[in-house]
């Protein structure tokens, strides 16, 4: 891997984090119940932390490498790497910059992704890079859990009452067509283990999954989403009106 | 006139006992009752003494409970306070990820500090997939292990929120991580 693959998908792996850890925290205050509100910023902070660690490792390799040709602000830190790139340069996959929608959504894409996640951090636990490896291994405890309770959510919604079922069939027609993106340069085995997962959780919550289809992507390439734009607005808007700005 | 004869023995010659005697004494932040050494967060102490007889280097190695735990930034800053406070203006706090900081870390007098605080003690060992099984858990209460999760996340990213049924009381539980 060339120092630029890996700066990329270092971040790539920290854009993930930090945008669905974006979406979890606009729950925050507004969850259905206090203890799922509790939950679901808990779920925020892991990923917030996660993308840090991501963050200040690739920013570790930029400095180190101090080649302005690369196209990073000089020198970079984990604020610069999450504040001060724009729509084209964050690399996350689309299904984490949808929007919330309701709890049905939410819960499912948290479900999908996490599983996701959970088989590929489960994989970079033995990547050759230690520092890499190390990240992973913190990051698949926390994953770990935000698993287990998305699942339970989706079987829940999925065997509860006929509104709940009509909620989360809607979510599943609406993520569907982002879940091949996950699996774009990554083992085949990732993608046979999320199904097998998949598979286990929907049959508990009566769920069918889709027949195979066209599938979205363009995340890793930086072709976004009209809404990404709008959390990168939210989220930088600060540091690009007053850059450095600390509180 | 103690805190004087304290510095003066430390600054004459900073041991590694001695650097964990201070940071026995610092609690963490969320759960005011468990000193860090306690809650196993401190990795490890290393000791640069220098040749010129100018204050030794420290170094403090620390782990994050969870990867986004905000007390992290608070411990760092509470560990410089009170090694200045012992007399060593020289402390370097370190971060290690990796191995990951687990429950299993927690010494026995810790479980039994956290269980007199009225948060039930991680049972169990971590990550041998137990955690994802339903463990009886007992209330700090009254003992009882007729207990019902209610949010398997809870106050703090470290714990979740129990209920017992015999007492009635709700209850944290420090999860098994």
């Amino acid at each position: 891997m060339t120092t630029l693959n890996k700066i990329n998908y270092l971040l790539h792996l920290a854009d993930n984090a930090l945008i669905i850890g974006h979406r979890c925290s606009e729950w925050c205050g507004h969850g259905p119940v206090l203890e799922q509100d509790i939950a679901i910023s808990n779920i925020a902070l892991d990923y917030i932390g996660q993308a840090r660690n991501f963050y200040q490792y690739a920013a570790e390799i930029i400095n180190s490498e101090n080649d302005p040709s690369l196209g990073f602000v000089l020198p970079a830190t984990e604020d610069s790497l999450a504040y001060l790139r724009d729509t084209p340069d964050f690399k996350n996959n689309l299904i984490v910059e949808l929007p919330n929608g309701d709890w049905a959504v939410t819960t499912l894409r948290l479900f999908l992704f996490s599983t996701y996640q959970f088989y590929l951090y489960n994989q970079l636990v033995n990547d050759a890079d230690t520092q890499l490896s190390a990240i992973a291994e913190k990051s698949l405890k926390e994953v770990t859990y935000h698993l287990r309770w998305s699942g339970d959510w989706v079987i829940r919604l999925g065997d509860g009452t006929e509104e709940s079922k009509l909620k989360i069939e809607k979510a599943i027609e609406y993520l569907w067509p982002y879940t091949g993106e996950m699996f774009i340069n990554n083992d085949d085995s990732i993608s046979s283990d999320w199904n097998k997962k998949l598979s286990s959780i929907f049959h508990d919550a009566t769920l069918t999954i889709p027949a195979k289809s066209w599938m979205q992507e363009g995340g890793l390439k930086g072709i976004h989403t009209e809404h990404l734009g709008y959390i990168l607005a939210e989220m930088q808007y600060l540091q690009r009106a007053y850059p450095n700005s600390e509180w | 006139m103690k805190e004087d004869n304290k510095n003066n023995i430390i600054s004459e010659g900073a041991t590694v006992d001695a650097v964990w005697a201070i940071l026995k004494t610092i609690n963490d932040p969320e759960i005011p009752v468990l000193s860090i050494t306690d809650l196993g967060v401190i990795r490890n102490v290393g000791i640069q003494n220098q040749t010129d007889s100018s204050e030794p280097i420290i170094t403090i190695t620390i782990t994050p409970t969870y990867s986004g735990c905000p007390a992290m930034d608070l411990i760092s800053v509470q560990i410089k306070m009170a090694m200045i406070a012992a007399g060593f203006h020289q402390t370097k706090i370190e971060q290690a990820l990796s191995p990951a900081w687990t429950t299993d870390w927690i010494t026995e007098n810790g479980k039994q500090q956290l269980k007199a605080y009225g948060i039930a003690p991680p049972v169990g060992k971590s990550f041998d997939n137990a955690y994802l099984e339903d463990l009886a858990i007992e209330c700090p209460q009254c003992n009882s292990k007729n207990t019902t999760l209610i949010s398997a996340f809870g106050s703090t990213a470290c714990k979740a929120l129990f209920k017992c049924n015999d007492c009635k009381e709700p209850f944290d539980y420090f999860k098994c991580h």
